[in-house]
């Protein structure tokens, strides 16, 4: 019973923390069709953007508890001054191209980035350990969990709740779905949709930073960071359905539960269990748990 | 008279365009001297999650040494300037994006780039990859940091070296340190990246269990991805069954991001942790680190390092350039490019001074001895091709007034205590009870 109760919480917060990034890549590919592999480069950014900030404020001479609104500025930094140079620079002038060429296009801003992220920050490592430790421990079972790993939980929860609301419940949020149905007739009913492109662009963008950056205080952050995330992302958001915000959170928590079930009882088949999920899940769904089979347009 | 002062001018101008002659000669061979270069490709991790903790310390390593070369300021006997006169010329290589990747690098270094040396690779993966390939061109290649078994135990190569001591020599030092000091142990756990450093590091270390410790009983096996980053589910698995030992591999950023989440969850506290390559993130970690934690260098690197005055003058040197104490995988660059530099010269002295062949390097390296910073180097395995050295494992404990963490109880361990013999491949060697193991303590 105690097993069982470990894997749960361990596939819990590891879905957490997946879904927080996945759900940026998802609403980046809602909105504007691109298959963003440069994703994994913003959640390095925003984990060095928090190191810078955590850093600051602790000059500053903030309190602790105030280390997570300097986390959450972080991401808020990236997303504000990033994305839209991203998009509006660089990726409006792919639109309407082959999505091929998008990923080739983010795969080259991936290894840019790669590079930029070492010419500010150097190849040092950068500690943000302080607000990992705020929450105190808790003691489940024979097992003592840090408190922080359940704040992410209830910010990927918070997360996913307004971004959905916000989708689902907001004028501007019909808007974007709109656009995400058909761009050409939201165009001519009065929608601009640029501004919707780099708006959700930027959402996406900001969702990739909160999680590097409150993954931050439980890692050194260094080069390298954005490799390992985005490609279990990927898995996430095949799963639930490319486009989704309920399949990026469905998809994260079958990743989350079957890579916990596989460390706890065969380890060795731990990074399988992801990806034979993945193949089930496609053998029967080609289309994603969460995602409606669409006819072609001509 | 004036005949004679004919022959007398003739003679003058014969004594003149000869000695121009040789001064030109001179000259012309002093200025072909000056400008022939040794040019040696350096591939170590420049981005990417190994840059930090090993590609860019070692190619640092490289550049403070390379320089102390090129200037002849090296102590003796490296004192000679650059290789045997000839300037070094180093071409640094990213060794960031998988092994194929690296294949092709290797081949641009050798028919692009023209070296005549390369010296590289931290992945054990990449140094399985392109091993063959240099064999296949003849052309010489020393591996300085990788640290798998299987190269030179699996295969019999003639242009490829290793000039630091396989992983085997790690775990066994571990193994043997525990029993040194009188650790119990009933149980261990062990956590290593899944692939080949990971996995020949926990055969390892598992076998050497197995024979110090043969009423211990191995439990959890943990192989996480190498960059994964996030061990929260790992460590919940270690900490179902804890063990009097847990032991570990893992190295760089993933050994970082799992000291970060397994120390405030008591693993250091429940289970005495081994780190068979952990000294490189203590600069970094600094009060992160926990206390008590036994770890290995791969070597008698940094702070395990020996007194010498060759130590002395490196570390200086490197500690100068970069402001901070240089870690295992500089040490590591630095016993490679000692070795090289020795090898190229007796090299260059069997062939009347002209810079060597492949073939040449190969010779004079088979075999070779040397010392380094850290103790004596001696291409002793695999048909003189693979290096044993001595190793020490130590304890750490953080020292508030130094603001560093220092490493206390340190066991040395001969070369010949922890690396198989020549006629022995490492599992053989292990399994078979240590035959032939020397001065252990």
């Amino acid at each position: 019973m105690s097993s069982l109760l470990t894997i749960l919480i361990d596939g819990l917060t590891y879905a957490s923390w997946l879904f927080i990034v996945a759900l940026g890549l998802t609403l980046v590919f809602g909105v504007l069709k691109i298959l963003n592999i440069a994703h994994g480069s913003f959640y390095a950014l925003g984990a060095y953007a928090a190191a810078s900030f955590v850093g600051w404020a602790a000059t500053m001479k903030w309190a602790p508890g105030f280390t997570l609104v300097a986390m959450l500025l972080a991401a808020v930094a990236v997303a504000a001054v990033v994305a839209p140079l991203t998009e509006r620079g660089l990726l409006r002038f792919f639109y309407g191209r082959d999505e091929v060429l998008l990923v080739l296009v983010t795969y080259a801003m991936f290894l840019i980035m790669e590079d930029v992220t070492k010419l500010i920050w150097g190849a040092n490592p950068y500690y943000v350990s302080e607000p990992y430790g705020l929450f105190g421990n808790i003691d489940i079972g024979h097992q003592t969990y840090v408190g922080y790993d359940f704040v992410l939980v209830l910010l990927a929860a918070v997360v996913g709740l307004v971004v959905w609301w916000g989708l689902n419940r907001t004028r501007q949020g019909k808007i974007v779905l709109a656009v995400i149905h058909s761009s050409e007739i939201a165009a001519s009913m009065g929608v601009n949709v640029s501004r919707v492109y780099m708006l959700a662009f930027s959402i996406g963008i900001f969702l990739a930073a909160l999680g590097g950056a409150f993954t931050a205080p439980m890692i050194s952050v260094q080069p390298g960071v954005s490799v390992g995330v985005i490609i279990v992302s990927f898995a996430v958001v095949i799963i639930g359905g490319l486009g989704s915000i309920e399949g990026a959170a469905l998809g994260a928590l079958i990743v989350g539960l079957a890579r916990s079930l596989a460390v706890h009882l065969a380890p060795v088949a731990e990074l399988f269990s992801i990806y034979c999920v993945m193949a089930i899940v496609l053998m029967f769904r080609p289309e994603g748990l969460f995602q409606r089979i669409q006819s072609r347009k001509i | 008279m004036v005949r004679h002062q004919g022959l007398a001018v003739t003679w003058q101008r014969a004594a003149a365009r000869s000695v121009i002659g040789a001064v030109a000669a001179v000259c012309l061979s002093g200025a072909s001297q000056a400008q022939e270069t040794f040019k040696i490709g350096i591939v170590s991790f420049l981005s990417g999650q190994a840059a930090e903790s090993f590609g860019i310390p070692a190619v640092n390593g490289a550049k403070v040494v390379i320089d102390a070369f090129n200037k002849g300021a090296a102590p003796a006997p490296y004192n000679k300037t650059g290789f045997g006169g000839m300037k070094i010329e180093p071409i640094y290589v990213d060794e960031n994006g998988g092994a194929t990747k690296q294949v092709q690098e290797l081949r641009n270094l050798y028919d692009r780039d023209k070296v005549d040396a390369v010296v590289g690779y931290v992945g054990s993966g990449d140094c399985l990859a392109v091993a063959p390939v240099a064999e296949e061109m003849k052309k010489f290649l020393v591996l300085y940091d990788c640290g798998t078994p299987r190269i030179f135990e699996d295969n019999k190569l003639n242009y490829v070296f290793r000039t630091a001591a396989h992983a085997t020599m790690d775990n066994v030092a571990l193994a043997r340190y525990l029993k040194a000091r009188n650790i119990k142990v009933g149980s261990f756990n062990r956590i290593n990246q899944d692939y080949a450093w990971g996995q020949d590091s926990k055969k390892d270390f598992t076998w050497s269990m197995e024979k110090l410790y043969p009423e211990a009983k191995a439990g959890e096996d943990q192989l996480p991805k190498f960059g994964s980053g996030q061990y929260g589910t790992e460590i919940s698995a270690l900490m179902s069954k804890p063990a009097d030992i847990t032991h570990s591999s893992l190295w760089g950023g993933d050994l970082q991001a799992f000291i970060l989440q397994a120390g405030p969850r008591g693993l250091f506290k429940k289970s005495q942790v081994v780190l068979s390559a952990g000294d490189h993130v203590l600069p970094s970690l600094g009060e992160k680190m926990p206390d008590g934690t036994i770890l290995g260098a791969r070597g008698a690197y940094g702070l395990m390092s020996p007194k010498s005055a060759l130590n002395d003058w490196w570390w200086d040197i490197y500690s100068k350039a970069y402001n901070v104490y240089p870690v295992q995988a500089p040490y590591r660059m630095v016993q490679s490019l000692l070795g090289l530099k020795l090898a190229v010269e007796k090299a260059m002295a069997a062939n009347g001074g002209k810079k060597p062949t492949p073939e040449q390097l190969a010779a004079a390296l088979r075999g070779l001895e040397w010392d380094s910073p850290a103790g004596k180097i001696r291409m002793a395995l695999g048909n003189g091709h693979q290096a044993i050295q001595e190793t020490a494992i130590g304890k750490t404990r953080y020292d508030a007034a130094r603001k560093m963490v220092m490493l206390d109880d340190i066991v040395r361990f001969p070369a010949e205590c922890v690396n198989p013999p020549a006629n022995m491949k490492s599992e053989d060697w292990i399994k078979a009870g240590f035959p032939g193991a020397k001065g252990c303590p």
